[in-house]
């Protein structure tokens, strides 16, 4: 591991401006993915802005119905947060399926938003990779590219979003708020929070230097049955190979409405509004079902040993529609 | 250890392994002091190992593992992956159950740490502890450690009635099952594959945990 400053911020603006104001500096909360990743000289940062001791650590209802989650809630905290479980329960089990005990203990909600992929070319310094070393080359191209993603890719990079948590808060059209070094503050949608790796897949989110998320923000829960299904190598503490995370309301076999997005397939958490309009009024068949996967599937590639996730995406989608819409 | 001495050592596996590493690299037994190097950023920090108050300098890069280990000489938490991976250097930050190896030691001012050798009353094992004697819950006993402490800690989580992935009503605590254990241990690895029997000790412990 590098050398590094460290210090503790006192406030959200104070850790912007402090993060903004020295070069090769971080945030760090949980510190479970920055620390893994800074032992393997894969991050190096030169001073460390811990956050830890923010008061952004509760859980609120909003007056609008909705529910706004800071930005250091513990991924189990949330995850057992009664109100989580009763109204945004893909959201719990999305939180619970992913990494291990220990990790969710640590791991908060924006860090969770802002890990890095588990691509093995960018974990590894020897191997060229534009994510880590913008323009070294992708040696996921024509490497070992059995997790990788197969929606959103471009020719410069092919690395899969990793996160689970990312995926509901996707489906359940979550809100990023941020506050600035200058001190004001926005709210970015989650759709508009990622950035597609094009020719710079550095650039992971819309986050301006410094800029310090504070809460994730959910709207009032929709109707239907939640649903995260993940499909993995192991039973249990492992990344998504394909994962579904669905909110579905189906009423005498005709799909009201359907809110889908998806995980380990996409570069980020992957959400495809023409699905959705297609299943909308839909009868709960297998041909809707079908009909969803090609709208959600259209553009997709496989590089080679991934590409059994396109067909696993196709066949999880059915499976879990055909459990949302039973009567 | 030359011939004169002859019979038995008075001294601990641990003990001899120290004794012969320092000695062929420093040429002097200096348990707990790690050094820092000259000219990189250090900083003290204060918290709380098993009970007892404690207040280090160390290397900014120190994790909380390395502290405790090489600082503090607390070698109960064990470093396997040294990425959060095997959970053998599982402890309880404040109650809750962590990876050490993946946390920094200078942001733990003023926490609480508690490790394997915090669990037991003096010569009083933890149930959890005596357990995993009882039923044999270890072959090497290098993960056991962290087995242990992450044990204590998941019957802690499943006692304020949080859900996990295999829970299938989400409204209510669930029993713990063995898939309920298994799912909530599955941040520790056995390398041996003594997962059956520690299992049945944490079952034990849980007795009617419901």
């Amino acid at each position: 591991m590098r050398t590094f400053t460290y210090e503790r911020a006192a406030s959200p603006q104070a850790a912007a401006q402090a993060v903004a104001g020295t070069p090769g500096a971080k945030f760090i909360a949980g510190g479970t993915n920055l620390l893994d990743l800074m032992k393997l000289e894969v991050e190096t940062p030169t001073h460390l802005v811990d956050v830890n001791r923010l008061t952004l650590a509760d859980v609120a209802d909003t007056p609008e119905g909705g529910l706004r989650i800071g930005a250091l809630v513990r991924n189990s905290a949330l995850a057992a947060h009664p109100r989580v479980r009763r109204d945004y329960a893909v959201l719990s089990r999305a939180l619970l399926a992913g990494a291990s005990g220990q990790l969710r203990n640590k791991a908060t909600t924006a860090g969770n938003l802002l890990q890095r992929t588990r691509c093995l070319y960018f974990y590894d310094t020897s191997k060229p990779c534009n994510k880590r070393a913008p323009g070294s080359g992708c040696s996921a191209l024509q490497g070992f590219n059995r997790m990788h993603a197969v929606l959103g890719t471009s020719e410069d990079c092919i690395a899969a979003h990793p996160s689970d948590m990312a995926v509901a808060m996707r489906a359940l059209d979550a809100t990023v708020e941020t506050v600035r070094p200058d001190g004001t503050e926005r709210a970015i949608p989650i759709g508009a929070f990622y950035r597609l790796p094009g020719n710079t897949p550095n650039v992971e989110t819309a986050l301006a230097s410094g800029e310090m998320i504070t809460a994730v923000t959910l709207p009032p829960p929709p109707p239907g049955r939640q649903v995260y299904r993940k499909v993995r190598d192991r039973a249990s503490y492992a990344f998504a190979l394909v994962s579904v995370a669905a909110v579905v309301q189906a009423v005498g076999g005709k799909i009201r409405s359907a809110k889908l997005a998806f995980g380990g397939v996409g570069a980020q958490p992957w959400r495809v509004p023409a699905a959705e309009a297609a299943l909308q009024g839909a009868t709960a068949d297998p041909a809707a079902f079908d009909a969803a996967a090609d709208a959600v599937l259209a553009g997709g590639r496989g590089y080679g040993h991934n590409d059994f996730k396109l067909p696993l995406a196709r066949r999880t989608l059915a499976a879990v529609l055909a459990g949302t819409t039973r009567a | 250890m030359s011939k004169e001495t002859g019979g038995r050592v008075p001294l601990t596996r641990r003990q001899a392994l120290e004794a012969g590493a320092a000695v062929a690299i420093l040429g002097r037994v200096q348990p707990g002091a790690a050094q820092t190097t000259a000219g990189v950023p250090t900083m003290t920090v204060s918290f709380t190992v098993n009970g007892r108050p404690e207040t280090l300098t160390v290397d900014t890069r120190t994790t909380l593992l390395d502290a405790l280990r090489e600082h503090l000489d607390v070698t109960g938490p064990k470093k396997g992956c040294d990425h959060g991976q095997c959970g053998a250097c599982t402890v309880l930050l404040d109650g809750k159950r962590i990876n050490a190896c993946l946390s920094l030691a200078v942001m733990h001012e003023g926490q609480s740490v508690t490790t394997i050798e915090g669990l037991a009353q003096g010569d009083q094992l933890h149930p959890m502890q005596a357990a995993f004697v009882h039923h044999d819950g270890y072959q090497c006993g290098y993960c056991t450690p962290g087995q242990i402490v992450s044990a204590v800690g998941m019957l802690g989580e499943h006692k304020a009635g949080w859900p996990s992935y295999v829970t299938d009503d989400l409204a209510t605590g669930p029993t713990l099952s063995e898939a309920e254990i298994r799912e909530r241990m599955s941040g520790n690895l056995c390398r041996c594959s003594a997962y059956p029997n520690i299992v049945d000790a944490i079952r034990e412990v849980a007795g009617g945990a419901s």
